[in-house]
């Protein structure tokens, strides 16, 4: 059984999955997710030397379709669905820093 | 069943529409017997009578009364002026869609506070085919939240009720569709299926349930959750009907990728044959310990059923039954983790308040804190944490080593080369136990995830599954609560699916039972 994650490793998943937590909340998060990798340990118990990977369940590699232009979602469809929206602009937050140049 | 006289009065009428079948029901609008406005309104007066109020079953998260009596009205029409075979195979039958199909009417909202005012500028293809054949659209069924869960619970919108007790679940993630089904508040409904959806639900609610073949049904407006095992499929109370709703949604799209270019199923005109000297595999694991005793049964007399057809019986072995759980909670996850990076509080969805001074990434992180319920929360983190740095090749590349063997395995028991057991079709149990109590499993996510224990190989290898109601189990309370068999059958077999699953049926009797609501 692989050690306990930490509260700081969960801190750092919660961060990569940008999810903003309170500490009770990474300690019952740590707690949840030790209990499912447990599990998931089982599969260990398979030999899997020199088997391929499968990402996908159809042996399809990528389909292009032919380059012709075709009539897409109209612009004011897209913007609608923002939350707040500059019509053709959609806002955010200051995303360079001060002295950042832009 | 006789269709009612159109000269009945108005209430009996309603109250037998609601139990036509799909196709008794689309066969009685296109002679004139009765009308998809008349269909329409029996639903509707359905659904006001039984899903509302504080012990509703809550399948749907928004009717669309007004549209679909329009939209009935409008086949009515034709049928009038055109005759009956101008209106497509289900002309006026009304249906239900799971709320993580896209509609270009009303909101798309995953069962998520996420997009709970989401309105899609356009159409699932799978729901647009529908309605290219006359079906008529209800409403968007509830969910677990992005489809993550077992038990609809974890749905924004409150948790759905089993029609057969309404203190259990009717299973999930599509429980909203199984229940709107079995509930006669709509005869077909769809669902989706990414580790036992669709499946799992109707075996707990006592509908027929199909997955098809990964690649069948185009994903196209299908809101994504793992996108390498998501596959939209159908509801209904009678194989038939299921058969006919695969052949309306089936078919390549190029709108979608992994749409497979193949010839489409004709099921509905293929289901009433039986097949001659069926090879069914029983794997021995289907017979676990573990397994609630009317389960048990169910699955032996499924096995005298197809008997007493002249079925074959051969005991096989899955072994890999045992890791499809173990597998799937590093592939799903890690596909959500991905696909649900979308959601960032800035092109769509719920977008938190923050600070002047705060930055981007609070914006994100607090948007997708607050409009994520736990459970898509939890998935998010152990996908992410499955592809970080470090762990990536100790979970998720494990993982898909694990799901090539799945695949292998079902090969191995399909082929007849080899000496392989040659079977046409695999049996097992839908589910290990009937519909547990709302609430039983909400602070224990692994015994949730054990709810999927026989369905999720289908989505690992991309095979076609269905599920058939095969008896009621009484439980200690003196509830009587439906348990299904499953049935499962190699890639884009689904004719030979359904008409195995029709000889089931016909032996199994189950069609007159219904719930006590």
């Amino acid at each position: 059984m692989a050690d306990p994650l930490t509260p700081d490793q969960v801190r750092k998943v919660a961060l990569l999955s940008r999810l903003e937590l309170s500490d009770e909340q990474i300690t019952q998060r740590a707690e949840q997710l030790d209990a499912v990798l447990g599990y998931i340990e089982r599969l260990g118990e398979l030999d899997l030397a020199g088997v391929e990977p499968m990402a996908h369940p159809l042996d399809v590699t990528n389909r292009f379709d032919e380059d012709e232009p075709r009539d897409g979602l109209p612009t004011s469809a897209l913007m609608k669905m923002a939350p707040d929206a500059h019509e053709p602009f959609i806002k955010v937050p200051k995303v360079l820093g001060d002295g950042g140049g832009a | 069943m006789t269709p009612p006289s159109p000269g009945q009065n108005a209430t009996i009428l309603a109250v037998e529409l609601t139990d036509f079948s799909a196709i008794e029901l689309r066969d009685a609008i296109r002679s004139g017997e009765t009308s998809a406005a008349d269909a329409a309104r029996a639903c509707l007066a359905r659904i006001e009578e039984v899903d509302s109020g504080e012990n509703g079953v809550n399948a749907f998260i928004q009717t669309f009364p007004e549209r679909a009596l329009e939209q009935a009205m409008k086949i009515d029409e034709r049928v009038a002026k055109e005759g009956a075979e101008t209106v497509g195979p289900l002309a006026g039958v009304p249906v239900a869609i799971k709320d993580n199909m896209c509609l270009a009417h009303g909101r798309t909202t995953c069962g998520s506070r996420m997009l709970e005012n989401y309105e899609s500028p356009f159409t699932a293809t799978a729901v647009q085919r529908l309605i290219d054949a006359g079906a008529i659209v209800l409403g968007k069924t509830n969910l677990d939240e992005f489809a993550m869960g077992s038990s609809t619970e974890h749905s924004y919108f409150g948790p759905t009720r089993n029609p057969w007790d309404r203190s259990r679940v009717p299973g999930g993630s599509s429980g909203g569709s199984a229940a709107a089904v079995a509930a006669r508040m709509a005869p077909l409904a769809l669902g989706s299926d990414t580790g036992g959806s669709i499946r799992q639900p109707a075996g707990l609610t006592g509908v027929v349930g199909c997955k098809p073949t990964y690649g069948r049904v185009s994903r196209w407006g299908l809101v994504a959750f793992a996108s390498s095992l998501d596959q939209i499929g159908p509801f209904g109370r009678t194989v038939s009907d299921v058969a006919l709703a695969l052949d309306v949604i089936c078919g390549f799209d190029e709108l979608d990728s992994t749409s497979v270019n193949t010839s489409a199923p004709a099921c509905a005109q293929a289901v009433d044959a039986p097949i001659n000297k069926l090879r069914v595999g029983v794997p021995k694991q289907a017979r676990n310990e573990k397994n609630h005793p009317a389960v048990a049964e169910a699955l032996e007399r499924a096995i005298g059923v197809y008997q007493s057809l002249g079925a074959q019986i051969v005991d096989i072995d899955l072994p890999t039954i045992e890791y499809g759980i173990a597998a799937y909670y590093i592939i799903a996850p890690a596909e959500a983790s991905s696909n649900l990076a979308r959601f960032d509080g800035v092109r769509y969805g719920r977008r938190a308040e923050i600070g002047a001074h705060e930055d981007l990434i609070s914006l994100y992180s607090r948007s997708r804190a607050e409009g994520f319920g736990e459970e898509v929360q939890r998935r998010i983190m152990l996908g992410t944490f499955a592809l970080s740095s470090g762990y990536y090749d100790a979970y998720y590349t494990t993982a898909l080593r694990a799901r090539r063997l799945v695949k292998e395995d079902f090969d191995r028991v399909f082929a007849t080369e080899g000496g392989g057991p040659g079977v046409d079709v695999v049996l097992s149990p839908s589910t290990p136990t009937p519909a547990f109590r709302i609430g039983e499993k909400a602070d224990d996510p692994l015994a949730m995830y054990l709810e999927d224990y026989y369905t999720v190989t289908a989505n690992l290898a991309g095979i076609a599954g269905v599920s058939v109601p095969a008896g009621l189990a009484s439980m200690d309370d003196g509830v009587r609560a439906p348990v299904g068999v499953q049935l499962f059958s190699p890639p884009f077999s689904e004719e030979r699916l359904m008409r195995a699953a029709n000889m089931l049926e016909s032996g199994l009797d189950w069609n007159d039972r219904r719930p006590p609501l």
